[in-house]
């Protein structure tokens, strides 16, 4: 144990790094802003939908949750051609990581509309308002108030997980720290401070994450 | 012309038949009181009205509005009677004044200033233009009630439908429900209520609903029906609730 840890051969990286960092950034906020849209749309599908669009929600919700992250990437990005779908890595990404969290946080979001009381929804009905209108302006925001802490965390693992996209030449952070390690060898400072960047990231979006349920959620939930 | 006319309705769910044909018409501006034995349909007749249950026979008119289940003619039916619950209902995450403006802004699309114009008028009425930016765990289960009829009064309804609406309060807090129902009455609102206030049934209603087994088994005003029950039933009834 007498390793001498040189962090200076990095230093000419850096730019590598840093556009790593902002892709992996960039990542995560195109993927958790449609992945959880998507998530919302098929939850209401599941619990409130028309009947035949329940099946198929089904289905591509269990397909994605019993199937590897890194074999939809593979998919998408190298099967889908076949078929004249091409993609750029980074539009591989993003589809992945949106289908992803679309089938996760549709389980989740489902959950907490699932907890509405019956009582809500007729009130909503009895004012007026059609089965949407009562979904979209009373039932949805206390919905997602109940499993919000839930909902951040599979957004950050989400987030974590993305590290696999470098699989597929997307140019994220753990591409670059693959990058470099090629590059000066010194694998031990350069996935170090890839840890601690993701580490980083994670923390930040939580404490991003509460902010907005903050602000989405002004009251505490009581019902 | 009534104002709601329920006929030869019936109401099953599965085997079980709820409703066995009532017929009810009732003018504009009575006050009526539904009392009857637990599982007597009144609730169910109650939700019927409002379109929160369907219909298997008859019919229900409101201004003519008629019960019909797609969402176009529901609306219709259900911008000329509101409901008041027995749980209050709020909406937990929007305070007392954004309870009473969403449906008009939703439904109406009413302007949110117009919105808010009408929704402090409301609650002034019902004694809580104070409370207009408190959120439900503010309020005292009466206050609740009592911003739950503004946000119904606030869609203008020709008529009001109130199901045990003071049966989750404390005791103590009855009464400032009942007053702001009283006054409704006073100024001429059309009211159907589930009630088990034998006492308030008697000042207020002009006429009370005895409701047994899916049937109206016995109907007139206060007077006539407390005083003078005609079938066993009801002397049963009453002679098991005031004592
Ligand atoms: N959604 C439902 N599904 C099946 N049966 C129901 C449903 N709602 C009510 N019923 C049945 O219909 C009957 C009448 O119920 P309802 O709630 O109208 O009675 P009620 O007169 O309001 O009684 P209470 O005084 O207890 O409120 C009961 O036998 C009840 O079990
Ligand atoms: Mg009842």
């Amino acid at each position: 144990m007498n390793y001498t840890f040189d962090f200076s051969s990095i230093g000419s990286y850096l730019p590598v790094l840093f556009n790593g960092i902002l892709v992996t950034i960039e990542l995560i906020a195109v993927g958790a802003t449609f992945g959880v849209a998507l998530g919302i749309f098929c939850a209401w599908a599941r619990a409130l939908g028309p009947i035949w669009l329940k099946p198929i929600v089904a289905g591509y919700v269990e397909l994605i949750r019993n199937t590897p992250f890194l074999i939809q990437l593979f998919f998408i990005f190298f099967g889908l051609p076949s078929i004249g779908i091409q993609l750029t890595e980074m539009q591989g990404a993003m589809l992945t990581m949106v289908i992803n969290l679309g089938a996760y946080s549709c389980e989740i979001v489902r959950a907490g509309i699932q907890a509405t009381t019956k009582g809500q929804f007729e009130a909503g009905w009895s004012l007026g308002m059609t089965r949407f209108e009562t979904f979209r302006y009373v039932v949805l925001i206390p919905s997602l108030q109940r499993i919000w802490p839930a909902l951040s965390s599979q957004i950050v693992l989400v987030m974590l997980g993305s590290a696999v996209v470098s699989q597929i030449a997307a140019e994220d952070l753990s591409f670059a720290a693959n990058f470099i390690q090629s590059r000066n060898f010194r694998a031990f400072e350069i996935y170090f401070l890839a840890t601690a960047i993701y580490l980083a990231l994670a923390i930040t979006l939580r404490q991003l994450l509460r902010g907005l349920g903050w602000w989405l959620f002004p009251r505490k939930a009581t019902r | 012309m009534s104002l709601i006319e329920i006929t030869e309705v019936k109401k099953r769910f599965g085997d079980n038949e709820v409703l066995k044909g009532i017929n009810i018409d009732v003018a504009a501006a009575e006050v009526i009181a539904f009392i009857g034995k637990s599982g007597s349909g009144k609730s169910t007749l109650l939700r019927c009205i409002n379109g929160l249950e369907t219909i298997d026979e008859g019919s229900i008119t409101v201004a003519g509005a008629q019960l019909l289940p797609d969402e176009i003619h529901l609306k219709a039916l259900r911008l000329k009677v509101g409901m008041i619950f027995q749980q209050f209902n709020l909406f937990p995450h929007l305070t007392a004044g954004r309870n009473v403006m969403l449906s008009q802004m939703v439904v109406k699309k009413v302007t949110e200033k117009d919105a808010e114009a009408m929704a402090r008028n409301m609650l002034d009425r019902v004694g809580l233009g104070h409370k207009f930016d408190a959120y439900q765990e503010e309020l005292s289960g009466g206050q609740q009630q009592r911003v739950a009829i503004a946000r119904a009064l606030a869609m203008q309804p020709m008529a009001l439908l109130c199901d045990e609406i003071t049966s989750a309060l404390d005791p103590e807090l009855v009464n400032e429900v009942l007053a702001v129902v009283k006054e409704l009455a006073k100024e001429g609102m059309t009211l159907l209520m589930v009630t088990h206030e034998m006492r308030f049934a008697r000042e207020v209603c002009s006429r009370v609903v005895f409701m047994h087994q899916g049937r109206v088994h016995e109907i007139g005003p206060p007077e006539e029906v407390f005083a003078n029950p005609k079938t066993p039933e009801l002397n049963q009834f009453l002679g098991v609730t005031e004592h």
